[in-house]
């Protein structure tokens, strides 16, 4: 196993509201491996997006981090001299995200460090500026290249995210490009930076299937060709089957099951996992009812007694309603917090569903 | 194919839509042709510019066809109708939207939403007031919910509003426009559960128009693939699941996101190129390959096509 290069630990994040605190991360514990694709799924509300907006420094004004720290170590020594927040533990010397006061530190990070692909790309190109100016910004703010150097590296960059035509392209304007184009060259201003780690919130939500198909085909060749770290943010489990090494799955601000996504899609232990997987329409019988998730996420406003998913789970148990369950481990790699892990918890089956899926898994072994 | 024999509720031959002035026309839909049975859900699936959604428009008269026609229980519906049966289709033919978040206005009360298409039909209020709550008892909300602003419900709750919006006209057919795609995973099974139940209780038709063929597969009994303004392939939903025969379908086919990480890694992208295709000395045309099952494709093509289905292929 490789180390890590992201460690959140207790992190909470909560946010004033009309003069209420809104509890959006309890207690997070997570580390980002050096080099995996890291899946974090969740309905939304279940603080996916406010996890990683963290990592970037680019929590609403009206958020803050009460306790807990997210130590990045991607950078050994180099920020000592420049942040008060920087230390050394047992995986090497690391920065902590967390307590950062100063926008200078975040400009050390952002960008250079943790880069964030946003979910819509017609929104987040600049639609005055030409698609070769905008790539090239960020190789002139990050590496200092400017003039002919910027201009080949850019398109250097244009052909890695496999943008037919570069030169054409590199004069084009936003407007001009399809969907799936604009989101290759939202990634393409990501890759120029050469991050360390790539976060990508739902990146392909608003494309095409077949479009979404080739971005992410994309993804995992640039992930190897430029040694990323990506952390993927989706509500689409058919995505995270496809991209992901391990899968985090979050509720109600907390991550509920944590494992290999093998193990979350053949084992899955969490009933909130189950009842992700029960209601994809691809594994549902026409005719038939699909499995739906009955009730709304917790409010978040109020504390959280017991497990947060109880109320929505028809098999919950009396405990569950009473305390929170820590997690059970289920192999070195697999965790998940229910208390039907416990050796006193009455046997419960998961549904029919999985059964499926883990007979599909398996033939497909047996090929 | 048991049903065949069911009553042909809209019946659309070589429908032409056209945009843009006279001199730089656009075709966003090149004659199209297709029927839908009652009772059932046809899918029209594409990808964004394919016109699916065009079609879906001119069916409920919002774009005007510029060729062909749309027929409607046997009665023209394209061009100048009268008055009378204009009234008639809104009543009949009901729309819902894509996202949730912006068909409904922000700045009325949901009982206002809900009602606004029986307003101005010499009703009594009385009487609207009762359709209106039977209609969001039907899809699941409380009649005390009439009274809120869409702002205070969650997106699943908005898309039940925007179902009610259509429901409470009683139509016999409903164009679902793309209704699951910006809800969450969890949502659209409770969606798309809602809208089963209603079809069985009504007897309700709908056409489903959606990029993602996984949801197409659950909820279609039958399937029109459409690409550039037209069909290239039109069968039921298992057929074309089983063996599809255009490489288009083929494409959007292999897509699909499957969850099943094994199956995922292993996974060979098609992709379809439209170059492919030598139709300048044999042009296409419509083909039934099998029974119920059409093919847009030339003499060559359904050659090819016949020798893959008798072999079995998938």
């Amino acid at each position: 196993m490789s180390k890590p290069i992201l460690s959140v630990r207790n992190l909470h994040v909560k946010f004033t509201l009309r003069g209420r605190e809104l509890h959006a991360l309890r207690g997070i514990d997570l580390d980002v491996l050096d080099g995996e694709s890291l899946a974090i799924v969740g309905e939304s509300g279940s603080g996916k997006s406010v996890l990683n907006k963290n990592f970037i420094g680019l929590l609403d004004q009206n958020g803050f981090i009460p306790e807990g720290s997210i130590r990045y170590y991607g950078m050994g020594d180099k920020m000592r001299n420049y942040s008060d927040c920087a230390g050394e533990d047992e995986n090497g010397p690391y920065v902590d995200l967390a307590s950062f006061k100063r926008k200078d530190e975040w400009l050390r990070i952002r960008g250079s460090e943790i880069c964030m692909i946003p979910q819509d790309p017609m929104t987040s190109l600049n639609p005055l500026k030409t698609i070769g100016w905008q790539i090239s910004e960020a190789l002139r703010l990050h590496h200092g290249m400017t003039g002919r150097m910027a201009k080949e590296e850019t398109l250097r960059i244009l052909q890695d995210v496999r943008i037919d035509n570069p030169e054409r392209r590199f004069k084009q304007y936003p407007h001009e490009l399809s969907g799936g184009m604009r989101q290759r060259v939202v990634i393409a201003i990501a890759i120029a930076c050469q991050p360390r780690i790539l976060i990508c919130d739902e990146p392909t939500t608003a494309l095409d299937v077949t479009i979404q198909a080739q971005v992410l085909t994309l993804l995992r060749e640039l992930k190897e060709k430029y040694s990323l770290t990506i952390i993927f943010i989706t509500h689409d489990l058919g995505v995270v089957a496809n991209i992901a090494d391990r899968v985090a799955v979050m509720y109600a601000g907390d991550i509920v099951e944590l494992g290999l996504v093998n193990e979350i899609f053949y084992e899955p232990k969490h009933p909130y996992t189950w009842a992700l997987l029960s209601s994809l329409p691809q594994l549902g019988n026409r005719g038939e009812d699909l499995y739906a998730i009955r009730g709304t996420p917790p409010n978040l406003f109020k504390a959280v007694q017991g497990d947060a998913f109880a109320a929505r789970n028809p098999q919950a148990l009396v405990i569950d309603k009473l305390e929170q369950p820590p997690y059970f481990e289920v192999s070195p790699t697999h965790k998940a917090r229910t208390w039907l892990l416990d050796p006193r918890a009455p046997k419960v089956e998961p549904p029919a569903v999985i059964a499926k899926l883990k007979e599909l898994g398996g033939a497909h072994h047996g090929e | 194919m048991a049903n065949d024999n069911r009553d042909i509720i809209l019946s659309v031959r070589d429908l032409q839509v056209t945009f843009g002035s006279h001199r730089h026309p656009f075709k966003a839909v090149k004659g199209v042709s297709f029927d839908v049975r009652k009772g059932e859900t046809f899918g029209i699936v594409g990808e964004s510019g394919s016109g699916k959604t065009t079609i879906g428009r001119a069916i409920i008269r919002v774009y005007p066809a510029s060729g062909g026609s749309i027929r409607f229980h046997g009665q023209e519906i394209t061009g100048r109708i009268s008055r009378q049966l204009d009234r008639e289709i809104t009543n009949k033919i009901q729309m819902i939207f894509q996202d949730p978040m912006a068909s409904l206005n922000e700045r009325a009360k949901i009982d206002y939403i809900v009602s606004e298409g029986l307003l101005g039909r010499g009703l009594k209020r009385q009487e609207i007031r009762q359709r209106v709550d039977e209609a969001l008892n039907a899809v699941g909300l409380l009649p005390e919910f009439a009274t809120r602003f869409p702002h205070e419900f969650s997106g699943g709750q908005r898309q039940r509003i925007g179902i009610a919006r259509a429901l409470v006209m009683n139509p016999e057919f409903i164009i679902a426009d793309e209704p699951i795609s910006a809800l969450d995973v969890s949502i659209r099974a409770q969606v798309l559960n809602l809208m089963s139940k209603l079809q069985k209780e009504r007897g309700l038709t709908y056409l489903f128009i959606s990029h993602d063929l996984s949801v197409m597969k659950f909820i279609c009994d039958r399937i029109a693939v459409v690409h550039k303004g037209l069909i290239v392939e039109l069968a039921d939903a298992d057929t074309l699941f089983r063996h599809p025969l255009h490489p288009y379908t083929r494409a959007l086919l292999s897509a699909i996101p499957q969850p099943n990480p094994d199956a995922e890694k292993h996974k060979v992208l098609e992709i379809y190129d439209p170059t492919a295709h030598h139709y300048q000395n044999d042009p296409p045309a419509m083909v039934e390959i099998e029974p119920g099952h059409l093919l847009f494709c030339n003499r060559a093509e359904m050659d090819a096509a016949h020798e893959r289905l008798a072999k079995g292929e998938s």
